[in-house]
């Protein structure tokens, strides 16, 4: 992306970057002016009816909980678009760019917005789309292209529980507008069917907000450009999951399940995550897993319901978006101006470039957790939300502690370290200061989490105490967010963690290794993900070669082994089995005739001579004539014997020019086949035999017998069928014969030129 | 009558089935016919077995006197007969090109269209 972003001469990319951060700009505005109504406690809804019958409307409310997104989106929306402009200046495909990051942001603020459910699914899967272009952005390099699948195949396969969860929910609610749903009360939390939607959804949230064990996508995911990786991986896209379990809570939280899943899950993830991101040396790769541990821990807190856990998760969900947002622009900045990401290599860059680090620094101080920014009265009141979980506060709070204390060693790696150490090594270019739209992000969103964080009032009244209305129905149990809560144990905690912060700092380097080879040996998630590609891959395959194998008598095996259970099973299953066939009444010459017939057939099947099948072929289709002239059917029977000879004649005269039936010493034996072939026939005879118990409809028949003469002049019924009643089917049958013989006309013709053509070069040789 | 001819016609079908479960593609062709007789005979039978009394209209009569044999089933089994001559032969004709162009009436080792994977053996031995 750097060498991308460097290359381009022109300093903008002019109105198609510009448009949509106005747009961006525009919509903040529009929501910005809601806050004041919203922190009043009122909502605005809108709804157009989609489809009715379904219960499907495209219904949009705007509360606390989506306003906070909505600014946020908006907002560090514009930011982005304003820097990526200048980022991606001369981009060939800068177009492009714009348009995906356009219908992700819209896509994006529909998500948060929607009040249907399936309004909501629609919105979730148009951002994993987008969010797989922008991925995929980068779309000439392997690399690229697998990450991007790899999102999609993930989050993909979370939406479609995600979408049967959604279904049951609407169901079992009886409708799907979510605050219908929602206003439901504790009606859902007792249904049988809870535990199967939220396990359905939470599959869903899981996956979109990277939570072990899908987390390994979001790294991956890193090889988008540097501002899409800003906003979809700071305040929008991964935060899409965090929402859906913000947006449910009120409805589904308050159970063991949802209380365990979510704690556990959010816990683990965010330690793990931590210690992943010490072990990074890119830095953009270090962020990214802090934002697991965000994630981690906004999943960790949504799992309570104290109101202390709640302004938490409203205070940090703010927090995190602007110093994340800003370190990733940041990243960008650095890797603009020295062409490398590379942590070891980067250091005294203060000089070159004092906004960049003094932006860097506040939102490193911010994420850090030092007062007075935003991100130490979020630590505060995690640490407050976590000490008043109901079990286990120990757990959950010393899960916390080693989360944050990390965070701080790698805001450490990722803002102090480049500026302030010496270099590591040459860098590939010399260092300069970023153009102004590319400072303007991250300057704006870290002096705001130092401004919030003096004044943290300005952020109380607008969006988090409507946030936690949103969560818990009231406002009443919103905690304040303050610098000075006086000395009590979040307060403890906060200096031990920036000991225990410092500490790890210092000791990030023998970590590091330490670390790196502890991941070398274990398993890992993303080459599990290749091996189960390529499990998947090797299945299909095997699956594929076993239907469909190539060899055609496989598939006519399949076929009749199909008739056979088909026919019989319906026999077996309906208890219908023909009566033992009465053959008092048969006369000697039939049972000659049938003799014969048999007689023949079985010689056809086991004949191993090429003229006694001819002839015991000939057998059959003249015993089948004689029956035909026996019971009264001599037009037929005529026509059977023509048609006999002519099978003779022709097959004679191909079998001049075809080889034996079998290679000398083989023989044509298949039992297996034997058996097929007359489990066949006994249900063919079971299905006639049964076919003739019933009483024959004649009204056709006698129609024919009495329309004959008078309508249409011939005694021979038969033939007046052919030629006047059914003639249009007799013209249908002259034309599959005439095709059949100019098909066959045409192969033989070009048999003989290739055979001529064949010769030609045989006598070149 | 009608149930010795369906015990006849189930010989018919389990001789050709297993004729067109062959390797060898003139025992297909054979089975195919073989097949072509047995359904000309199940429609035939299906309609009831009338003997020795055409479907003609007397002369001075509208309509013909006293049973006759079902004129239905005869009209169609004409009619299939022929156009199971017409598939007899072309696929008489195909198996015969197939066999200049591949030099083999073996069925299993016909595979243009569908090529042996790597490492796949012959199946169905």
């Amino acid at each position: 992306m750097g060498a991308a972003a460097s290359t381009g001469g022109k300093a903008s990319a002019g109105w198609i970057g510009l448009a949509p951060a106005a747009l961006s700009a525009a919509l903040f505005v529009w929501f910005a002016s809601l806050a004041p109504s919203i922190a009043d406690g009122e909502t605005l809804r809108v709804a157009w009816s989609w489809a009715p019958s379904l219960g499907v409307s495209l219904s949009f409310l705007v509360d606390g909980l989506s306003l906070t997104f909505a600014l946020l989106i908006s907002g560090i929306g514009a930011l982005v678009f304003l820097y990526s402009n200048t980022y991606l200046a001369g981009h060939p495909q800068f177009g492009r760019f714009a348009l995906f990051l356009t219908a992700f942001m819209l896509a994006m603020l529909g998500l948060v917005l929607a009040d249907n459910l399936i309004a909501l699914f629609v919105f979730w899967e148009l951002t994993t789309v987008t969010s797989y272009l922008l991925i995929g952005f980068g779309h000439e390099t392997a690399k690229g292209r697998r990450s991007a699948l790899q999102a999609l195949f993930v989050t993909g396969a979370g939406a479609l529980a995600l979408l049967a969860g959604f279904i049951l929910l609407g169901f079992t609610a009886g409708s799907f507008e979510l605050s219908e749903i929602l206003a439901q009360g504790d009606a859902l939390k007792d249904h049988a069917l809870y535990l199967p939607i939220l396990i359905l959804i939470l599959a869903g949230a899981f996956t979109k907000s990277a939570q072990f064990p899908f987390h390994f996508w979001l790294p991956n995911a890193m090889a988008a450009p540097t501002p899409v990786s800003a906003f979809l991986h700071s305040a929008t896209m991964v935060k899409a999951g965090v929402y859906l379990m913000a947006r449910l809570h009120p409805g589904f939280s308050g159970t063991d399940a949802w209380l365990w899943t979510l704690t556990v899950a959010g816990a683990f993830t965010a330690v793990f995550a931590s210690l992943m991101a010490l072990r990074q040396t890119d830095l953009k790769q270090a962020l990214a897993y802090t934002t697991l541990m965000a994630l981690g821990t906004l999943t960790l807190l949504l799992g309570q319901d104290s109101g202390y856990a709640m302004t938490a998760f409203a205070t940090f969900l703010i927090v995190h978006s602007l110093y994340k947002a800003s370190l990733f622009l940041m990243v960008g900045c650095i890797d603009h101006a020295t062409g490398t990401r590379e942590a070891g290599l980067l250091g005294g860059l203060a000089r070159a470039m004092p906004v960049t680090c003094f932006a860097a620094a506040l939102a490193a101080l911010s994420m850090a957790g030092f007062p007075p920014f935003l991100g130490f009265i979020g630590k505060e009141l995690k640490y407050a939300g976590a000490l008043a979980v109901g079990s286990e506060p120990i757990l959950v709070a010393g899960a916390m502690l080693a989360a944050n204390a990390l965070m701080f060693a790698v805001a450490g790696v990722v803002a102090f370290k480049p500026f302030w150490r010496p270099a590591g090594g040459p860098l590939p270019h010399a260092p300069h200061e970023a153009p102004w739209p590319m400072l303007a992000g991250p300057v704006l969103l870290a002096v705001l989490g130092a401004v919030f964080g003096l004044y943290p009032d300005l952020l109380q009244r607008t969006l988090v105490d409507p946030t936690v209305a949103s969560l818990l129905g009231t406002t009443e149990d919103a905690k304040t967010l303050q610098l000075w809560a006086g000395v009590n144990l979040p307060l403890i905690l906060s200096v031990a963690t920036v000991a225990l912060g410092l500490a790890l700092y210092l000791a990030h380097g023998p970590i590091r290794a330490a670390l790196a080879r502890a991941v070398e040996a274990a398993p890992g998630f993303d080459a599990g993900w290749d091996r189960f590609l390529d499990g998947l891959k090797a299945f299909a395959a095997w699956q594929t070669r076993l239907i469909q194998t190539g060899v055609l008598r496989t598939y006519i095996f399949a076929t009749f082994a199909t008739v056979l259970v088909g026919l019989a099973g319906t026999m077996a299953a309906k208890g219908v089995w023909p009566a033992a066939p009465d053959l008092s009444l048969a006369n000697w010459r039939t049972v000659a005739l049938v003799a014969l017939i048999v007689a023949g057939a079985l010689l056809t099947a086991v004949t191993t001579s090429r003229i006694a099948a001819m002839a015991s072929l000939g057998v059959v289709g003249i015993g089948v004539a004689m029956i035909f002239i026996t019971f009264g059917a001599p037009d037929v029977a005529i026509t059977q014997l023509l048609v006999e000879t002519l099978v003779v004649v022709l097959a004679a005269v191909a079998l001049l020019r075809l080889p034996v039936l079998d290679k000398p010493g083989e023989r044509d034996r298949r039992p297996r086949d034997a058996v097929l072939a007359l489990g066949v026939g006994a249900v063919v005879t079971a299905i006639l035999l049964l076919v003739l118990e019933t009483p024959l409809d004649r009204r056709l028949t006698d129609f024919f017998e009495t329309a004959s003469w008078p309508e249409a002049y011939g005694r021979n019924i038969v033939n007046v069928i052919l030629v006047d009643f059914r003639a249009l089917d007799t013209f249908g049958e002259v034309a599959v014969v005439m095709i059949a013989g100019l098909a066959a006309y045409a192969l033989l013709r070009t048999t003989a030129e290739r055979r001529e053509t064949t010769a030609e070069k045989g006598e070149g040789k | 009558m009608e149930a010795l001819l369906a015990l006849a016609i189930g010989v018919l079908v389990a001789a050709a089935v297993y004729l067109m479960l062959a390797r060898n593609l003139l025992r297909f062709i054979f089975g195919l016919v073989l097949i072509s007789n047995a359904a000309n005979l199940t429609i035939f039978t299906a309609g009831r077995l009338v003997e020795g009394a055409p479907p003609l209209v007397p002369v001075g009569l509208d309509a013909p006197a006293g049973t006759v044999a079902n004129a239905l089933p005869q009209a169609l089994v004409l009619t299939a007969i022929v156009i199971g001559f017409g598939l007899f032969a072309f696929a008489l004709t195909l198996m015969f090109r197939a066999y200049t162009t591949l030099g083999t009436l073996n069925g299993d080792e016909m595979r243009v269209a569908e090529p042996r994977e790597p490492g796949e053996g012959s199946a169905m031995r």
